[in-house]
């Protein structure tokens, strides 16, 4: 059933590429339509499963002289993170509401690049034939270059370009591994399953592990490697903000997890010599991750944009994710994948209030400007909304962030003591700078007085629009839903994580 | 040569002979009975007198696919050639079909049919088992596409391209020939098969070297290899666009085809150790081009130029496929150079169109297309990111079933993997400049916006290769009955 997702995603975008001219705001309505179909398919699929393993979804032979199928599947991670996609596309397109309203919007055009990158990410986290999730893969990295290009503002050529030649570039280093891989087991099947079963040496491993898995960690915004997501989130339109983060580098860390570490668990082995006290690339990949952490958090608190300050606390928020999947234990992935979920709904709320609530009504988002616009009384709701979701985010208890948090915490103290308590720094410095995010642009205390001393008129802006209160209500409503309640993902998310290769879940020994 | 059964070499040759009859047919219409006609209307008739010639050979080859046996060793008859044949004159029919409207000839008759000519010659050179009819069909193919080149006569650039590429065309064509001749006086026979189970009894000479590498010079040129690449841009640039679309896919296809059955005699002894210098020179022929093209593609803003170096990049990747020498990835090749030439056929079938409503094709006169022609534009799209390698398209697919084919060659060691992973990061480069192109057209602001008038007929040929590029990318099996896949 889940398969509809992409189906439907794909044959929206379809129609609305070649929606008649005109008709934009019919063509909006369609999108949102079909993104509620994905949203309500998904959660039909997830509460359908329930905490039931892996489910098969369909299998056919796509290029039978390749052992190349046609192979769906989904187990408890596969059904969040589809959950995800949909309540990502679902708000997106609710948070883009204002596309469609002047001539020459192209709102087809945009919703149809929109769906396109929704289908194939759908499709990634439905994938169990290896060549199908590449295809998938490589499918949702086209739309993002023009939704950027085309939509989007500050610099936006150059944000658009560097994520698709960054994204290409990860991409091209998985192919290698994946073709490697197919044509040393073989080159009888690309079966996920079938491959994981081929004992490759542990000297292949030990290249193609890391190889694959920074391909995909550069999606996952992995320092160093993590510079095009700034750049990008801050040019894209805010609904391609809220998928880049919310679902985009979800797709990296995915691949991390289910291409690279179930193909090649011996990668993470032991080297048998230590440089500088790393052992394994497990350490260092997970040094990368709490330096990402520390890293995007502190120039997050020394940012002018707003937007640059939600771009960096995705980086840091995205080396958790990393971190929680190194620790190679069951809370730790757990953890990461929970994280992966609440990331997701915050970073697009948090995207939304900045990219669509504020920017769009004050045309700008410096920070310096914007305390001087006494926003906390000029806009009470998007100063409260920000408040909620800057509070999740840093890790409030009873936000999804939370529980997501201390199980990668928890994971690592195990894993790596001395990681986990440079992470929680990390975690520390992002109250930091959310708390002086907003406090800058909502309560500020810098008198609203012009060059003469005069004091300024509280200014008034355009009301929120009930496209913008059902997105925010979605997505606010999610994360509070599972941080009060995490078990509603936790029975899906704990027994796949339990079923994934034995030797992953060994703790690298 | 001596017992040649004359009624099977007919019967093999009998798609040639219908080309050739059309390519008469062609000029007795147009000189005979339309000269008083209007322009367009001469130049209509003899494009599709040309496609249905095309689609009589098509018919032939598809309706006897059974291997008719070798003509004296001179010619092969096979599945692969057959697909490569029809291939060839799918492309041949489609440029054909593109160029109905084109106005740069004064004379259509003559233009049809020397592009006939040029199809026979390419159909022998896929079929040409020997080095004497290997070198008069590629001399066929080559002469017709100097004329061609120079067609549009009262265009500087045509001639100064026709020009470069006859002077390195007979250069190489004289070094290859020279080649041949070496490989004669060492084996004693020109057939491949003769040279191959000659070669395998044969120490390494110096002599066999300089014949290695002068034929690898003139099959070099053909594919526009580096480092004999040099006329590939100016020719791609000052030909005109349908010609340019012949050279780049229908004589791409027959050059590679050739290529994989000369060093289908070669290999075999290189690979049990003698004459290894065939491998390195194929390799670092492969390597430069991947590179160079790539990297020189990066700094152009005129698109046929641009598409001429990714055509040399596009050739290393083939080169690769050359190298690694098994039964697969001969076959991955010539899917490779089909899928490519037919995606070629339509960038340069918009190039045209879009170059005849602004009279140039660099990127600026791109900007706004999206706005201009959506349907032209979206095609367009589909060409490049399945030149880009981007899937669900045809592009991603054939790079795809080529590098595994490398990689699970025993012949292909770490040079292999090496050159899989150069060719994959390169590839992501080329990624950056098909997007250049396609942030014109769907990004920029457009200098006019009056919509950019197309026929419905060009517009119908774009679209079906559209089609065909995403159908081959969704459903690569489609095609495996003529070239087997994996």
């Amino acid at each position: 059933m889940l398969a509809y997702t992409i189906y439907l995603s794909f044959a929206g975008a379809l129609v609305l590429a070649l929606w008649p001219r005109g008709r934009m705001r019919a063509a909006r309505v369609f999108a949102l339509a079909v993104a509620l179909g994905g949203l309500a398919v998904g959660l039909a699929g997830f509460v359908a499963a329930g905490s039931q393993g892996a489910v098969a979804i369909a299998d056919l032979a796509w290029v039978p002289a390749m052992g190349i199928h046609y192979t769906l599947a989904a187990d408890g991670i596969s059904r969040v993170l589809v959950l995800l996609t949909g309540l990502a596309a679902v708000a997106g397109i609710l948070f883009s509401w204002n596309i469609g309203d002047k001539e020459g919007d192209r709102a087809n055009e945009f919703f149809a690049f929109f769906l396109a990158l929704i289908g194939g990410v759908y499709g990634v986290f439905l994938s169990v034939d290896l060549f199908l999730l590449f295809v998938f893969y490589e499918i949702a990295i086209v739309p993002k270059y023009f939704l950027i290009a085309i939509w989007g503002s500050t610099r936006r050529e150059y944000g658009a370009m560097k994520l698709a030649l960054y994204s290409f570039a990860g991409s091209a280093m998985v192919l290698i591994g994946l073709l490697a891989a197919y044509a040393t087991a073989g080159s009888h099947t690309m079966n996920l399953h079938e491959l994981a079963q081929y004992p490759f040496p542990v000297s292949f491993q030990m290249w193609a592990f890391p190889l694959v898995f920074t391909g995909f960690a550069i999606l996952a915004g992995m320092w160093p490697f993590h510079t095009w997501a700034p750049t990008g989130h801050v040019a894209a339109p805010t609904a391609a903000s809220m998928l880049l983060a919310g679902v985009v580098m979800k797709l990296g860390a995915y691949g991390c997890l289910r291409v690279a570490m179930t193909l090649f668990p011996h990668g993470l082995d032991p080297w048998g010599f230590s440089f500088l006290g790393i052992g394994s690339w497990r350490t260092v990949f997970a040094l990368l991750a709490v330096i990402g952490i520390v890293y995007g958090a502190a120039v997050a608190l020394v940012q002018n944009d707003f937007k640059f300050v939600i771009g960096y606390s995705s980086v840091s928020h995205m080396g958790l994710v990393l971190l929680g999947l190194l620790t190679l234990s069951q809370i730790g992935i757990d953890g990461a994948v929970l994280q992966m979920f609440s990331h997701g709904v915050l970073a697009g709320l948090l995207f939304a209030t900045v990219g669509r609530i504020v920017y769009e009504r004050t045309h700008t988002r410096d920070l310096g400007l914007l305390s001087k616009l006494q926003l906390g009384k000029a806009m009470p709701f998007a100063a409260w909304l920000f408040v909620i979701a800057g509070m999740a985010s840093m890790g409030l208890p009873g936000f999804s962030g939370f529980v997501a948090e201390v199980q990668v915490l928890i994971g690592a103290w195990h894993a790596f003591p001395w990681f986990a308590v440079v992470a929680g720094v990390g975690i520390v410095v992002g109250v930091a700078y959310t708390w002086r995010a907003m406090q800058r642009a909502f309560f500020s205390d810098t008198p609203a007085v012009d060059s003469n001393g005069a004091a300024i008129a509280v200014p008034e802006y355009e009301p929120v629009t009930w496209a913008e209160k059902a997105g925010v209500i979605l997505l606010a409503g999610t994360s509070l839903l599972i941080g009060l309640y995490p078990r509603l993902l936790l029975d899906a998310i704990e027994p796949a994580v339990r079923a994934l290769p034995h030797a992953l879940l060994m703790g690298g020994r | 040569m001596n017992s040649m059964n004359y009624g099977n070499l007919f019967a093999i040759t009998l798609p040639e002979t219908i080309l050739e009859i059309v390519s008469l047919l062609v000029l007795i219409v147009d000189l005979g009975w339309l000269r008083k006609s209007a322009q367009a209307a001469r130049m209509a008739v003899a494009c599709w007198l040309g496609v249905l010639g095309c689609g009589g050979a098509i018919a032939w080859l598809m309706l006897h696919p059974e291997p008719v046996g070798i003509a004296g060793g001179a010619l092969a008859a096979s599945s692969l050639v057959a697909a490569a044949q029809i291939g060839i004159l799918v492309l041949s029919a489609l440029v054909l079909l593109l160029s109905v409207r084109v106005e740069f000839s004064r004379n259509p008759g003559e233009f049809v049919a020397i592009v006939l000519l040029a199809t026979t010659g390419m159909l022998l050179v896929t079929a040409a088992r020997d080095l004497l009819v290997i070198f008069v069909a590629l001399e066929l193919l080559s002469l017709s596409l100097y004329v061609l080149t120079a067609f549009a006569k009262s265009s500087a650039q045509s001639s100064e391209a026709a020009l470069k590429y006859y002077l390195f065309g007979g250069m190489s064509a004289a070094l290859m020939l020279f080649g041949f001749s070496y490989l004669y006086g060492l084996t004693g026979t020109t057939s491949l098969t003769g040279i191959a189970a000659a070669l395998a009894s044969q120490s390494v000479s110096p002599l066999l070297v300089v014949a290695l590498v002068m034929v690898a010079a003139g099959l070099g040129f053909k594919v526009a290899a580096v480092p004999f690449h040099l006329w590939a841009p100016d020719t791609y640039q000052g030909a005109p666009a349908p010609v340019t679309a012949l050279i780049a896919s229908g004589s791409k296809v027959a050059s590679f085809a050739v290529l994989i059955a000369v060093t289908g005699a070669f290999l075999p002894a290189a690979y049990a150790g003698q004459g290894a210098s065939w491998i390195v020179v194929l390799v670092w022929m492969a390597a430069g081009s991947i590179v160079l093209g790539n990297l020189a593609a990066l700094a152009q803003t005129s698109v046929r130029r641009l598409l001429a170096y990714s055509a040399i990049a596009h050739a290393g990747y083939m080169l690769l496929g050359i190298a690694a020498h098994t039964a697969q990835s001969g076959a991955a090749v010539l899917y490779y150079a089909l899928t490519y030439a037919l995606t070629t056929v339509g960038a340069f079938g918009v190039i045209a169109l879009v170059e005849r409503e602004t009279g140039s094709d660099r990127f600026d006169a791109f900007a706004g297309l999206s706005r201009r022609n959506p349907l032209l534009a979206a095609t367009m799209l589909l060409y490049l990111l399945s030149l880009a390698g981007i899937p669900p398209l045809v592009g991603f697919w054939a790079k795809f079933n080529l590098f595994a084919s490398v990689l699970r060659s025993p012949s292909a060691g770490v040079w292999g993997l090496g050159l899989v992973a150069l060719a994959l990061g390169a590839s992501a480069v080329s990624l950056y400049y098909y997007l250049q192109v396609l942030k014109r057209i769907y990004v920029a602001k457009p200098a006019q916006v009056e919509p950019i008038a197309v026929s419905s007929l060009e517009m119908a040929t774009l679209v079906l290769i559209a089609a065909a590029v995403v159908v081959l990318g969704l459903l690569p099996s489609v095609l495996s009955g003529w070239i087997p896949l994996g």
